[in-house]
């Protein structure tokens, strides 16, 4: 407990500091808008559009198109980013092997959790739904949702937690499992190539309160009437589900599946805090990562990127595609 | 304002950010359906799952009360046998200052100093612009809002390494606590435009040509009828946007500087992970106490959190 006097003037510093950032954000919008209101009568309309649109639209100019931009064309130049140098940037990351097994890995990644993740995400919302206690299984699932990927990296960090046999008790439970059955505990985070499945258990961990929450509300979309009906039918529980609710849920799987797919792609976290991208568990966000901002590779990182988008742009397209059919069925 | 919040609402025939759930209205046959759908075996495998998915966050809730010295040498299932509490890990990792130790107090207001403004600044943006893209009529109103939505696919890794370069040398911000709000802010507004978007639009047409007939301009009508009437959606937004910027670790790492004065819980973190073999007595600790804000905003909203989930994902 000693020496927090310095701890208290840093505290009142930074909330005043965030008062005063606080304070300047309203002020500004403030005066954006009292402008807006008291434009002359010609033109009001427009200036009042101006008003309201421009703030964000000049952010996102400067803050995601003009960089997204500028990345796509760092990706062909040199570490610099003076020199030209065409696609060597690409050949570089489609001949190194460490490269190779990246955009492998995320490969396994992306085929991975999305499929786990909403199965067992519908499984478990089928099984939950209108079940004594609903509210509190669904807590209990969906809460991972709530914690941080660093955290949920932690928490298994102590799940996989790996001691010499004879020298040591295990201090983590799956190794501890093993123990009790009288096996041979393993080190889960360093054996390659079962390493990145031990990673992409606690991506599934995550996103599967995600899949089950939207699932379930889909479900309890589907109509009484129809389920009803197939029984009267004498159709079988998993006839009701895969000829009734799995049609009426579709378009929401699509959604789930998608949405997780797309997170996946750019799984950072998890991969940074649990194995730092070793052991052969690196994958494209993390590498991108580590080329710019850990060896100032700044021409391999923009190529990563830039792989990364071509990655994820089939799945939103694919995703827009369904929306709108959607809408026209509609 | 409760008058048009009544009128809207009547028009809508339920609350405004509520969707309509068409089972909610028959109760009595839905569950009659239901039972027999629910079978003694999937209750005792929802358990398990249920089981399966707390264990290792109760181990490490548990692990957190026991003394540096049991963490080291045994599992925290060990607790159940030889039963111990301490508060020490706590009130090491909080308060104990020091160039070795985790100093997470300075981290932990430093979250909430970047989490606040970083979720206030786009749900306000985001808010205008939705409310004119949904009823100020425009050539290219489409276009642009549809150039927006198409943002949100852009990974975050694409704009770091130019919108660095602008903040160090441009603007000279780069490791303060403005240059992640701003980061943040940036990054939240293709989501949240849309999702203010979704909502805004569907305030009946007739609240807002009545305002406009009685001689309101565009900001009295914002200031009047579209935030009191979005106050739902702007909790269930903002509470989103809050999770996700006090989870970040990607935009902390790159442009907060990555000292005690500006980074965040989660960097914190992940520098005492990535030194696991000498940090772990502290890390149970450490890791709850990052995780204590967003489980309480869980637990006590988990309503809004789950309304403003089905938006994103649902709707077109």
């Amino acid at each position: 407990m000693r020496g927090l006097a310095p701890f208290w003037s840093d505290l009142f510093e930074k909330f005043g500091l965030m008062l005063l950032g606080l304070a300047v954000f309203a002020a500004v919008i403030g005066i954006i808008l009292f402008l807006a209101d008291r434009a002359p009568k010609k033109g009001r309309d427009f200036w009042q559009l101006l008003a309201f649109v421009a703030p964000a639209l000049i952010l996102l100019a400067i803050g995601l198109i003009y960089p997204a931009v500028r990345t796509t064309l760092l990706a062909f130049y040199d570490r610099t980013g003076n020199e030209f140098v065409g696609l060597d940037n690409f050949v570089w990351m489609f001949t190194q092997p460490d490269i190779l097994l990246t955009l492998g890995n995320t490969l396994v990644w992306v085929a991975l959790v999305p499929t786990l993740s909403t199965i067992i995400g519908l499984a478990y919302a089928i099984f939950i739904d209108k079940s004594k206690g609903e509210k509190v299984l669904k807590s209990l699932v969906f809460m991972p949702m709530a914690i941080s990927f660093v955290g949920a990296g932690i928490i298994w960090r102590f799940m996989y937690e790996f001691r010499e046999v004879g020298f040591a008790e295990q201090i983590g439970l799956l190794n501890q499992i093993i123990v009790w059955f009288g096996g041979q505990p393993q080190q889960f985070l360093v054996n390659s190539p079962w390493n990145t499945f031990f990673l992409i258990v606690v991506m599934v961990w995550i996103q599967t309160g995600f899949a089950m929450v939207l699932l379930s509300a889909a479900i309890k979309g589907v109509p009484v009437e129809i389920i009803e009906a197939a029984r009267l039918d004498g159709a079988n529980a998993w006839q009701q589900f895969r000829n009734v609710t799995l049609p009426g849920i579709r378009g929401t799987l699509v959604v789930v599946i998608t949405t997780i797919s797309i997170a996946t792609l750019k799984v950072f976290d998890i991969v940074r805090s649990m194995t730092g991208g070793n052991f052969d568990t690196s994958v494209v966000a993390n590498e991108m990562y580590t080329q710019a901002f850990n060896r100032n590779e700044f021409g391999y990182g923009s190529a990563l990127a830039v792989i990364l988008f071509l990655m994820v742009l089939p799945i939103v397209v694919y995703n827009v595609r369904v929306m709108r059919k959607q809408k026209e069925i509609r | 304002m409760t008058d048009i919040t009544d009128k809207a609402e009547a028009k809508l025939d339920r609350p405004l950010g509520q969707k309509n759930d068409p089972r909610a209205a028959r109760p009595s046959r839905a569950s009659k359906a239901k039972q027999s759908l629910t079978s003694p075996g999937a209750t005792i495998a929802a358990v398990i799952i249920a089981v399966i998915w707390t264990i290792p966050t109760f181990g490490l809730l548990v692990s957190s009360f026991r003394t540096p010295e049991e963490i080291r040498t045994n599992g925290w299932w060990n607790m159940f046998v030889s039963p111990s509490f301490t508060l020490e890990n706590y009130a090491d990792v909080l308060t104990t200052q020091g160039a070795s130790s985790a100093n997470l107090g300075s981290y932990f207001v430093n979250s909430i100093i970047i989490a606040v403004p970083a979720a206030l600044f786009p749900i306000i943006l985001a808010t205008m612009a939705a409310y004119a893209f949904a009823w100020i009529k425009f050539k290219g109103s489409g276009a642009i809002f549809v150039l927006i939505f198409a943002l949100q696919i852009v990974p975050l890794q694409m704009a770091l390494i130019p919108l660095l370069q602008i903040f160090s040398s441009v603007l000279g911000i780069s490791g303060t606590f403005p240059a992640v709000w701003i980061a943040h802010t940036i990054f939240g507004l293709p989501l949240t435009i849309f999702l203010m978007h979704n909502f805004i639009s569907e305030i009946p047409g007739e609240v807002i040509e009545a305002a406009r007939v009685d001689g309101a301009n565009h900001t009295q009508i914002f200031f009047r009828i579209i935030i009191p009437l979005s106050l739902p959606a702007l909790a269930s937004i903002g509470i989103f946007q809050f999770l996700w910027v006090w989870n970040d670790l990607l935009v902390a790492l790159v442009f907060s500087g990555g000292t005690a004065d500006v980074a965040p819980l989660t960097q914190r973190l992940a520098e005492l992970v990535g030194n696991f073999g000498r940090n772990q007595e502290r890390l149970p600790a450490a890791a709850f106490i990052s995780l204590v804000i967003p489980l309480i905003v869980f637990f006590s909203l988990q309503r809004y959190f789950v309304r403003g989930l089905l938006a994103g994902s649902t709707k077109g």
